[in-house]
């Protein structure tokens, strides 16, 4: 009995957010890494096009709120979600137009186009300031909780509770199917073989008649649709603040790198590493250790590796590691 | 020459004496930076009481008191420091109604007041760190120290029998000042503190720091933060994780707007925050909308006081000078003597002309302890049904 207490604490605490906060790194890391191995160069703007996406999408929401639509149980903004992408898009097809284009066009080298990116960054950020504002915005609404930790202890009996609300549901959900679909698309379409054929060799690519604006407005649209889902998501679990979108970037800078910058299947696997360390390096073990030994060996203190003020200390210790020792991530990417 | 110098001094000499009737009140507050929404209404408290004196024109055998105002800036300490050297030296002001931020008025205190003399009572510096202060006498606050409010925030637990509690703080100085001030009481009387971990604000995830709260256990969790910010957040990580379901809220935590945004989970939490039943803070009311401002915002009523009192030290020292008035102070503001409450002002110089003694109330019901700061009174609430509601005074 205390062996499972320990496990639905630990469940609860550790590896449900972390589940969560995992998937939502993925996604970004996956739009990060797509960036790098297509268009060649790290796009520090991601937070900010995340932001971007989710503030469309919370106005949306609200748009819908204001005419009573919803979706029951599930969040309306789920419902806002594909005009968020759509209007994400949008946005950075323009900025593509009116920014990259003119350096890519010069094959620029990539350190100027992450200069440019940072420049485009700092706009965006102030974009989203001026229309949403820097405030706080909780939108979720519909059901709160899959199973919250007070049902949970009636209906087990047991001493903790386990609560799974249902934000992290659809996280992970989402999360699985954007995947699906992601990795369906560039290994199965003609499009996405010829993303992969323009990444592995610019020349040939174009040799083998590949058009190469084609290749960069579709990945364009990916990313977008990408950082507008993990935006959205991480929007509805936690809440919706332009500062801590930019914040977002050093973890999901620390979730490609680590997995190998430009290949998918390490932004998805990083994310979640550099997830689950933050939240067990800086977790407090007492209560777990209280219930998984024997009664009187528990500890007294914490138990605590960290402070949680140092989860961000965490991701960059990940990342200078892997940079040391592994400098093209787990998952051979490109050297960065 | 030497006459020449006689004559001068003779001069200055004459020019002091004729201006002795001229009493300068240097009010220095951060009329700019992060306090600038509530210190106009502080100012306006101070010279309230000013122009009350004034109006009378009993003070000191018909003294006029003249304020002049300057930006404390709230943060900057050198450009506080630099705007109160300016009020004394330039403008030679008799005493200083002021700082309002707990850094800032340290600053002040320590490179102005102390050397060159002058009284200073600040209406809103709360640092546990100013009790403690070097001050030669001179420095006052009609504002409660947070270590006061560690001890309330103790009393209140201990009358309802808890006594294991996990504090979180945000991580700034007035958040550690109060977590420690509350640890610190609440384990002399008994008590347990499982965990006092700061938070940063401004984050929009707090499940880690919850985690760290809950596996420390406590049967209620103390939250030492702002209701806008990392406290929200906190409290709401909590209550989804089923970490702890009651929340101890000070200060810096009692808000309308925390329990519309959190709902009904936060039935049952309590708290405590300054504020009086004295018929004082009624009476502040009425003569601040008949000036026309807030008498509610935070710390108009103290600024209030602090230039009332310092008037009425002035008048039992029968003295302007900070060195002969300032062992007055305690004097005028505590028992024994007639209560004074706001808009009495005249009533009170007469009975000092009297040589009667008076025991200023004022509008936040001042009691000065120890080294010369309010001894504070606070309001005890529970949130029940989504309503804040008052239950006790202490």
């Amino acid at each position: 009995m205390d062996l499972l207490n320990a496990f639905i604490t630990l469940a609860n605490f550790v590896i449900v957010p972390a589940i969560a906060y995992g998937s939502q790194l993925a996604l970004g890391a996956l739009g990060v890494t797509l960036i790098y191995g297509i268009l060649r160069f790290s796009n520090f703007a991601h937070g900010d096009t995340m932001a971007f996406g989710t503030m469309i999408t919370i106005l949306i929401t609200w748009l819908f709120q204001s005419w009573g639509l919803s979706l029951g149980v599930f969040p309306t903004a789920l419902l806002a979600l594909p005009f968020g992408i759509a209007g994400c898009a949008l946005f950075v097809l323009m900025t593509d137009r009116a920014v990259y284009r003119f350096y890519r066009v010069q094959k620029a080298k990539p350190v100027i186009l992450v200069i440019v990116s940072m420049g485009v960054m700092f706009i965006m950020n102030g974009v989203v300031r001026f229309i949403i504002g820097p405030d706080d915005h909780a939108f979720g609404d519909g059901e709160r909780f899959i199973i919250s930790a007070r049902t949970f202890r009636e209906m087990t009996g047991l001493q903790e509770g386990l609560a799974i609300r249902t934000s992290t549901g659809i996280t992970v959900i989402t999360a699985i199917i954007v995947v699906a679909i992601l990795f369906w698309f560039l290994n199965k379409t003609r499009t996405g073989k010829s993303m992969r054929a323009y990444s592995d060799n610019e020349d040939l690519a174009l040799l083998s008649g590949i058009n190469p604006e084609r290749v960069v407005m579709v990945t364009w649209i990916i990313v977008a649709a990408l950082a507008t889902v993990a935006g959205t998501l991480y929007g509805l679990d936690k809440s919706f603040k332009a500062f801590t979108y930019f914040q977002l970037l050093l973890p999901i800078f620390a979730s490609a790198i680590v997995g190998g910058l430009g290949s998918p299947v390490g932004a998805i696997a990083g994310g979640f590493i550099i997830a689950f360390s933050e939240v067990l390096v800086t977790y407090a073990w007492k209560k777990v250790l209280v219930y998984a030994l024997p009664d009187g060996i528990g500890p007294d203190g914490l138990a605590q590796l960290l402070s949680t003020d140092y989860k961000f200390a965490v991701s960059f210790l990940i990342l200078l590691i892997v940079l040391l020792f592994r400098p093209t991530g787990l998952f051979k990417g490109k050297s960065v | 020459m030497k006459k020449l110098l006689l004559a001068t001094a003779a001069t200055a000499l004459m020019a002091g004496s004729a201006s002795a009737q001229e009493i300068k009140i240097g009010i220095i507050l951060g009329f700019t930076g992060p306090l600038e929404s509530i210190t106009p209404s502080m100012a306006a408290g101070a010279e309230l009481a000013i122009e009350e004196i004034n109006e009378a024109g009993t003070l000191l055998d018909g003294a006029n008191v003249t304020s002049v105002r300057a930006d404390s800036t709230c943060i900057d300490a050198s450009a506080a420091t630099a705007a109160a050297e300016r009020l004394i030296t330039s403008e030679n002001v008799n005493a200083i109604m002021g700082a309002d931020c707990s850094g800032v008025t340290g600053a002040i205190l320590q490179n102005v007041a102390r050397p060159n003399g002058v009284v200073m009572i600040s209406p809103s510096a709360t640092s546990p760190g100013l009790s403690t202060a070097e001050d030669d006498g001179l420095f006052f606050r009609t504002a409660p120290s947070d270590a006061r409010q560690g001890v309330v925030m103790t009393e209140v637990l201990m009358d309802r029998g808890i006594n294991s509690v996990a504090v979180t703080y945000t991580n700034n100085d007035y958040g550690k000042g109060l977590a420690d001030a509350f640890e610190a009481s609440f384990v002399e009387a008994g008590g347990t503190v499982t965990i006092n971990a700061s938070h940063e604000d401004g984050k929009a995830d707090y499940s880690s720091e919850v985690a760290s709260l809950a596996s420390a256990g406590g049967d209620v969790l103390v939250v030492a933060g702002y209701t806008d910010q990392g406290g929200k957040g906190i409290i709401q990580a909590s209550l989804d994780s089923g970490a702890f379901d009651t929340f101890v809220l000070p200060d810096g935590m009692v808000g309308q707007q925390l329990v519309d945004d959190i709902g009904s989970g936060l039935d049952g939490s309590f708290g405590q925050y300054p504020g009086t039943d004295s018929a004082g803070a009624e009476m502040f009311q009425e003569l601040a909308a008949a000036a026309g401002f807030e008498g509610t915002s935070a710390f108009a009523p103290e600024s209030y006081d602090a230039a009332a009192l310092i008037l009425l030290a002035m008048q039992k020292a029968g003295s302007t000078a900070s060195a002969d008035f300032k062992d007055h102070v305690m004097d005028v503001a505590n028992a024994p003597g007639e209560e004074i409450f706001p808009g009495e002002l005249a009533k009170a110089i007469e009975i000092l002309k009297a040589g009667g003694d008076i025991d200023y109330v004022g509008a936040t019901a001042v009691e000065l302890i120890g080294g010369g700061e309010s001894a504070g009174n606070y309001r005890e609430i529970e949130i029940k049904d989504g309503e804040i509601e008052t239950v006790n005074f202490r």
